[in-house]
């Protein structure tokens, strides 16, 4: 099994330590993790603001970059949903379409393909999950509220299999928390509203850590729990899984 | 894809609006838990019925159906419409349509009419052209009433005056229909209403009501309502005008059922709408005029990406559910339908007015799992990003930092200095970056600048082993 991980341009940024925990992480269950040098980005910001049309470049070298790899694994809903909706490429489009079928969110690639049923960390915190709304909604990762439907999560699975963690609820257990990319500068009047609503959900049940499956949105909320002066932290969930090594 | 119109004066953006609002933040608060109390009453309802997935997935097969066979609908409508006595009208935009609405009204010597809801005259505008054409117009619904004695634009499409504390209704009625001062008590105000729009009702003569659904097999239509304003204002005038889009139209009367469980459920969490009333006929005396509009409605048929936002049944649940549209109010998004289906059918229609809407939105999809039929609103809002930039509505700023984002995250050399350089002044000379300029430092810090990338960290430490 080849597999490769994908780390986002911004954990590879600001949050090296969520790309050490997912290689150490993958690892520890035993897998052979290829991290090729030159990528960068999934090209999401530019699509999302509208201009998909720029991203040919950025799609091009994600393609020479993932190409050949059994499973693409990456600690980001958001960038693997953008992966799997839109990556294309005028000259390498079957490449793409093998890209597209082979990368997988971290909660999801250990519970779908590695079918993990034994978690060996340890986390003695109040914890709140917030569900990144592309992993959930785009990826389903775990059951909106939206649908009429039996309820499931991954990354809840995972985590409940966490010595000492207790998993808090939460009045909206999947509202969005406002990143949004460039929403949370262009509006930021409502981006930081919608975050500071999520930080009180999670407060008010005694949260120490707000957990997810994606950094960004944790960063959104990291900058305003900063402010607030709160005690509060964020951990991306490859940080909790990788807990106790 | 629309042609592009041309744009009356400059609207404040979304943006903007948006922050306007945000400045009482105690009353968004309010705002977004009352719209947040009716998105769990649609969930408790919804949930009371077991096949609810199926009757979406009915509902948006019907209306895909209805939307591929478009024109033998509507000409079987008509025809079956006419059969029965009423006189049908055709217009290609708004301007037609408020000119036909008009004539009808001039023709029968009318100066007072009372319509109930119909976002199509919203969107139409006919309320302002009749205004100017010396008729008056009294909106009957309880919530749209209200809005318009202050003046202003619903801000929900099925709860007009969402945005209205009962304190404030109660000083308006106080100004313009005499209640005492400082009462606010609901029934009261409710009863005060009820007192001014019966002498309405009693003395038009004329009914202009909305249309939720036509059915092409019978010719009829059925307009629901929990007011039974419709009811009253047709049953009581001599001439009734219902105006409708093209897209209103059902095959058959048997998918009304369908339509009608899920309308007021997904819609206010209500079993069904207290009225839901059929028009088929005009009864003796009485004259009934049907206005068909297309209004840009035949050219987002044509297309292919953007079609399938004909479907709407109008039910606001994507504005109760979205967490944008409950933090920004209606008006912010200057188009008389907000939230997020407003911001996917507004571009159609006017698409450099109308530019910053599919922005006002964080793409986390929980409208498209809301919605009845199944519209695949948040693609359409990425969509639109797409078309808008295409056709130049993006502004020389972002168009520019876009084009170097591109650059720097498809050269990886390029990639790595500008982050280093990045992390090296978010450290060393934070006050470039943490300042009032940069929108997320007013409000948000900023992360904090580890020393080294994940990808500096693998080279040092992992790339010696393999």
């Amino acid at each position: 099994m080849r597999v490769a991980i994908f780390i986002p341009c911004y954990v590879d940024q600001f949050y090296p330590q969520v790309g050490i925990a997912t290689l150490e992480l993958l690892e520890k269950y035993g897998v052979t993790v290829s991290y090729p040098e030159n990528q960068t980005c999934c090209g999401q910001p530019m699509a999302n603001a509208g201009f998909e049309h720029l991203a040919e470049p950025c799609n091009d070298l994600f393609i020479k970059n993932f190409s050949g790899y059994d499973y693409i694994v990456s600690p980001s809903g958001s960038c693997v949903l953008h992966i799997k909706d839109h990556l294309h490429s005028t000259s390498h489009e079957s490449d793409s379409i093998k890209i597209r079928q082979n990368i997988f969110e971290l909660t999801e690639f250990l519970t779908d393909i590695l079918k993990v049923e034994n978690v060996p960390s340890k986390f003695y915190h109040k914890v709140g999950l917030h569900q990144s709304c592309h992993g959930q909604r785009g990826l389903r990762l775990s059951q909106m509220t939206e649908l009429i439907a039996p309820g499931f999560s991954k990354p809840e699975h995972l985590l409940r299999m966490v010595e000492g963690l207790e998993l808090i609820q939460l009045d909206r257990k999947d509202e969005c928390c406002g990143f949004g990319g460039t929403f949370s500068v262009s509006e930021e009047a409502v981006a930081v509203k919608m975050g500071k609503d999520r930080v009180a959900d999670h407060i008010q049940y005694g949260a120490e850590y707000i957990t997810a499956s994606d950094m960004s949105c944790l960063m959104h909320l990291e900058g305003i729990l900063k402010r607030q002066r709160s005690s509060t932290k964020v951990i991306h969930i490859a940080e909790i899984l990788n807990q106790g090594k | 894809m629309a042609a592009e119109k041309t744009s009356g004066s400059p609207t404040p953006d979304h943006a903007t609006l948006a922050e306007k609002f945000n400045k009482d933040e105690p009353r968004v608060d309010w705002h977004d838990e009352t719209l947040w109390f009716i998105r769990k009453k649609r969930d408790k309802a919804a949930w009371q019925i077991p096949e609810w997935e199926q009757l979406r997935e009915l509902a948006s097969q019907i209306k895909n159906n209805v939307l591929s066979n478009l024109h033998s609908y509507l000409l079987e409508f008509e025809k079956n419409a006419r059969d029965n006595g009423v006189h049908i009208h055709w217009a290609s935009n708004a301007e037609e349509h408020n000119k036909i609405v008009y004539e009808i009204i001039h023709s029968a010597g009318i100066k007072h009419v009372v319509k109930s809801k119909s976002m199509l005259t919203e969107e139409c505008q006919l309320n302002e052209y009749l205004h100017s054409k010396g008729i008056d117009v009294i909106d009957t619904d309880l919530g749209e009433r209200i809005v318009q004695l202050a003046g202003e634009p619903p801000s929900h499409i099925v709860l007009p005056c969402i945005h209205w504390k009962k304190e404030e209704i109660g000083d308006l009625f106080s100004l313009h229909l005499g209640t005492p001062e400082g009462n606010n008590d609901p029934q009261f105000l409710t009863t005060a209403a009820r007192l001014h729009l019966r002498q309405h009702f009693m003395t038009s003569r004329l009914a202009i009501t909305g249309v939720n659904f036509a059915v092409a097999e019978t010719g009829e239509v059925v307009v629901c309502t929990n007011e039974g304003n419709a009811d009253l204002g047709v049953q009581l005038a001599d001439v009734h005008i219902a105006c409708m889009g093209i897209e209103k139209i059902i095959p058959k009367r048997k998918h009304l059922g369908i339509f009608l469980r899920l309308l007021a459920r997904s819609a206010t969490g209500q079993p069904i709408t207290t009225y839901s009333s059929h028009f088929r006929r005009p009864r003796e005396g009485q004259v009934m005029h049907i206005v068909l509009v297309d209004n840009g409605r035949s050219d987002r048929l044509a297309s292919a990406d953007f079609r399938n936002a004909l479907k709407c049944i109008r039910c606001g649940a994507c504005m109760n559910t979205c967490p944008v549209y409950r933090r920004s109010g209606g008006h912010s998004y200057h188009y008389a339908i907000a939230g997020p289906i407003g911001a996917i059918l507004a571009p159609g229609l006017d698409m450099k007015k109308h530019a910053d809407l599919p922005f006002a939105s964080t793409l986390c999809g929980s409208c498209s799992h809301v919605c009845p039929v199944k519209i695949d609103i948040h693609d359409q809002l990425y969509k639109w990003r797409q078309v808008l930039t295409q056709n130049d509505h993006a502004g020389p700023m972002k168009k520019a930092s876009m084009q170097g984002m591109a650059k720097v995250l498809s050269t990886p050399s390029l990639y790595a200095s500008a982050g280093s350089v990045f992390r090296w002044l978010l450290d060393n000379l934070p006050f470039i970056i943490n300042n009032r300029l940069n929108p997320w430092y007013r409000q948000r810090e900023m992360p904090e600048p580890p020393a080294k990338s994940f990808n500096k960290w693998y080279s040092e430490n992992r790339k010696k082993n393999e």
